[in-house]
């Protein structure tokens, strides 16, 4: 995998737009234990990130990943728009001024993009949300050299994780307040997770 | 969705202009942004106070900008947290050089987003504090949730530590007096009917006729506890026996009480609310000193109520008494 700042924009524009064709799922999902706008609101973000972006083909892929991230922190809301703006802003710093992107620095990026989540949100696996899909993700990524099969593999991790979130309790965010009535709903905050991760595999396998 | 809008991703920007538009002597705007600050702002000297969240809490957070209560409002879309830019741009807009306090409710997005623009105010050399309420004894305040949400008790916060700065007390008189309010104030609310937010066009939730829920918080989120629907009399009960048990009393405590409708509960059946808490008072031996009813943190057209109590002592009745002229909330 070689991504110049132009091809990274793309991937961007093909994440925008899966999150922009599972607007009305995410919000459903969110209107079972939360309170029913992660799909607009990210939906909203990404439209603007969309935007932002355009211009942008001769940076570097650090400050095009930053740009996302302040994007969505000043248009999300919400805890999702702190949280996975952290998580754009850390990958960018992650990466700094490359302006090609290899494998390796998939991993690196997705892994400074999880803790960054982990600081901002105060939280851990198995407490449904964000992390239950993205840990798994970065832990199969980190365990080996990072080619398009293990890609696809970190993607199946996600998706598993955020099956995982169907059959635990929630104890961060607003499903928190509903103990166990969170049981058998899965995780909306999980879910976005793994649409963007499994936009990220469909742009690089192709 | 039957709604009086033009535009579901406008409602916040035409609210906030039409509001404006009402009460230009108390406040203005902030070009660019969704952030409604007292016209006179900031006000040299002064502690300011900036609250603020999702939109759909009307007359919550804006309406009670203005002499004795907040300095700012910060309206986020429809039950989102309003973004940390949005937060920043109201702390320069109402620092007066004393220093700002952020009233959040305990919500995980807004705790983030206040304090990242906290954060970010720090770092351009303004003193900043933060206060976190969290009055819904419905939920459970343990290491398993994200702690209890803060409801209409953060009204009770607006106006004691607004009153506090406008006499002149420092970010840390302001900031422990609001505490002290926090620490002593409870509520809990239920729901007859869900509400629809703009954007999504249909009710979050749905409730049977003869159903209701109980520990329903502000944002269409359900509550504890699903039952038949009961007799005003026995919900009360039920609510102030939560309420209650929540901090110890003893007869010959004072108490301030909100009773607050959600956005589509009349008056009627909020007074025959207040009847019973007025009874389970008196038989507790529980004085009430100030009773206020009416609407301070609706969930847009949701039908239901929440009760809040405040155990007072004479420096918060003192501050309860004091003057403030808000919108909202009028006390000369």
């Amino acid at each position: 995998m070689a991504v110049n700042s132009a091809e990274l924009i793309e991937i961007i524009n093909l994440i925008a737009h899966d999150i922009q064709e599972n607007k009305d799922f995410l919000t459903e999902l969110d209107s079972a234990i939360g309170d029913a706008d992660h799909g607009i609101n990210m939906s909203k973000g990404f439209k603007a990130v969309t935007e932002k972006i355009s211009t942008m083909a001769d940076k570097d892929c650090g400050s095009i990943l930053k740009t996302v991230g302040m994007t969505l922190v000043s248009t999300v809301g919400g805890a999702s728009g702190p949280l996975y703006g952290t998580a754009f802003m850390r990958a960018g710093q992650a990466i700094g001024a490359k302006k090609q992107l290899g494998f390796d620095d998939l991993s690196i990026l997705l892994d400074a993009a999880l803790e960054g989540i982990k600081m901002r949100g105060k939280a851990q696996k198995g407490e449904k949300t964000i992390i239950d899909a993205l840990e798994p993700a970065v832990e199969v990524l980190k365990s080996s050299q990072v080619d398009t099969k293990l890609m696809n593999a970190a993607v199946k991790a996600a998706k598993e994780g955020v099956e995982y979130t169907k059959g635990i309790i929630a104890k961060k965010g607003r499903a928190s307040y509903l103990g166990e009535r969170s049981l058998g709903h899965q995780d909306p905050g999980a879910t976005s997770c793994y649409i963007m991760l499994s936009a990220v595999y469909k742009a690089i396998s192709h | 969705m039957k709604k009086i809008i033009n535009n579901p991703e406008t409602v916040v920007q035409e609210m906030l202009e039409g509001m404006v538009a009402a009460y230009p002597q108390y406040v203005r705007k902030v070009d660019g942004f969704e952030v409604i600050v007292r016209a006179n702002a900031p006000i040299k000297g002064k502690v300011a106070l900036v609250s603020g969240g999702g939109s759909g809490h009307e007359p919550s957070h804006a309406g009670f900008v203005g002499k004795g209560m907040l300095d700012a409002g910060v309206a986020g879309a429809v039950f989102t947290s309003p973004t940390p830019d949005q937060v920043f741009e109201a702390i320069k807009a109402v620092d007066g050089g004393a220093g700002v306090l952020l009233v959040i409710k305990n919500y995980t997005g807004d705790i983030m987003n206040f304090e990242m623009a906290g954060e970010m105010a720090e770092a351009e050399g303004i003193k900043v504090a933060s206060v976190v309420v969290n009055d819904d004894v419905a939920v459970e305040d343990s290491l398993y949730t994200s702690g209890r949400r803060g409801i209409a008790g953060t009204v009770f916060v607006h106006k004691i530590a607004g009153a506090k700065a406008e006499a002149g007390g420092t970010l840390e008189n302001v900031k422990a007096v609001a505490e002290k309010v926090i620490k002593n104030t409870r509520s809990m609310g239920m729901a007859l009917t869900p509400c629809i937010v703009p954007a999504a066009g249909k009710p979050t939730f749905t409730l049977a006729e003869d159903e209701m829920e109980i520990g329903m918080g502000i944002h269409g989120e359900p509550g504890t506890k699903r039952t038949h629907i009961m007799k005003a009399d026995e919900l009360v009960d039920h609510l102030m026996e939560k309420i209650l048990d929540d901090i110890p009393y003893k007869s010959g405590d004072e108490v301030a009480v909100m009773i607050n409708g959600l956005g589509a509960t009349p008056l009627m059946e909020q007074f025959i609310m207040n009847r019973r808490v007025d009874d389970i008072l008196k038989k507790n031996g529980i004085k009430v000193y100030r009773t206020f009813v009416g609407e301070f943190m609706t969930s847009i057209e949701m039908a239901g109520a929440s009760i809040t109590l405040l155990k007072l002592d004479d420096e918060l009745k003192q501050l309860l008494d004091a003057q403030a002229d808000t919108p909202a909330f009028r006390q000369l």
